[in-house]
């Protein structure tokens, strides 16, 4: 597999613990795992979704409210990478999120 | 806090999107599990612990380890870029190794995965060199001042690894066992093994 070239430093370096990488949740290391997986079939390249991944972060910093999370960045930089390159359409996924929102409803996990 | 349950936007929202893009035949969830797994574990310092406890447990494997780092190293099935040319250095109670890159960041990457961000900064680059039992102090490693340290500079050529001391109850553990504590800092020579 073509390994991508993650950032160690800067704002788009995703977090780490004795140089390995840290997932807070395990949507996290799916959301990884999907960009590199898609990056490895050559459906994007890296620095594509790297330089969006970086317009994420600096949109996120601009609106203080909200507290940080590196994953969320990155997966909203994904979304918009698929959208992007025809992969997804944002209102199937919109379709698709709500469609698991009413099936999670009725039970709490 | 509130009492929401639910669980958070984006648990659902990556959800939705792994769905779709596995409907779409993009990907599938056994190469996103290796996808995960390759960089949690396989590729870093998992590789460079396999090796110090095989050597702290087989005595040939650690001589052909300290005369051939690299060829040790690839009988595991570890090589590739960055890991070209290892050298192994073994402390003892007397003789403490430590790594450093002076001149960028040159890394044994097959053993040891991605550098630490530490490791490229110019104070850890230059400190080390001119006052190693200080910094090593400060970082949280005091060794006695009868302890002697030496210092190896990596280049595009040669890569250090260091091979730790085994902990005291090394003749009482699986090799396995021993793996995982093997720490990423150790194997540069910046802390010891606990135990």
């Amino acid at each position: 597999m073509a390994e991508p070239l993650l950032d160690i430093e800067g704002p788009a370096a995703p977090p780490r613990k004795n140089g390995e990488l840290v997932f807070d949740a395990p949507w996290e290391s799916r959301a990884f795992g999907m960009t590199v997986a898609l990056q490895a079939r050559g459906l994007f390249a890296w620095d594509d979704f790297r330089a969006i991944l970086i317009e994420e972060i600096a949109t996120w910093e601009r609106e203080a409210a909200r507290s940080w999370s590196y994953y969320a960045c990155w997966l909203a930089a994904l979304e918009r990478l698929l959208v992007k390159q025809r992969l997804c359409g944002r209102a199937e996924i919109d379709e698709r999120e709500a469609g698991f929102r009413a099936r999670t409803a009725g039970h709490d996990h | 806090m509130s009492d929401d349950h639910r669980p958070p936007p984006h648990v659902i929202r990556a959800e939705a999107i792994e769905s779709l893009l596995t409907e779409k035949g993009l990907v599938d969830a056994a190469t996103i599990d290796a996808v995960i797994e390759a960089y949690e574990q396989d590729i870093g310092p998992m590789n460079g612990a396999a090796v110090v406890a095989k050597a702290w447990k087989d005595p040939d494997y650690r001589r052909r380890l300290l005369d051939d780092g690299t060829a040790a190293i690839a009988e595991l099935g570890f090589g590739g870029p960055q890991g070209e040319h290892i050298v192994v250095v073994e402390n003892a109670p007397t003789r403490h190794n430590v790594v450093v890159c002076t001149l960028c960041s040159c890394y044994p990457w097959p053993v040891l995965g991605l550098p630490p961000a530490w490791y490229k900064e110019p104070a850890y680059r230059s400190r080390i060199v001119k006052e190693p039992r200080k910094l090593l102090a400060e970082m949280g490693l005091d060794l006695a001042p009868e302890v002697e340290i030496r210092v190896w500079d990596s280049s595009a050529e040669v890569r250090y690894l260091v091979l730790p001391e085994p902990p005291a109850d090394v003749a009482a553990c699986s090799e396995s066992e021993l793996a995982t504590r093997v720490t990423r800092d150790a194997m540069i020579g910046v802390a010891r093994i606990d135990g």
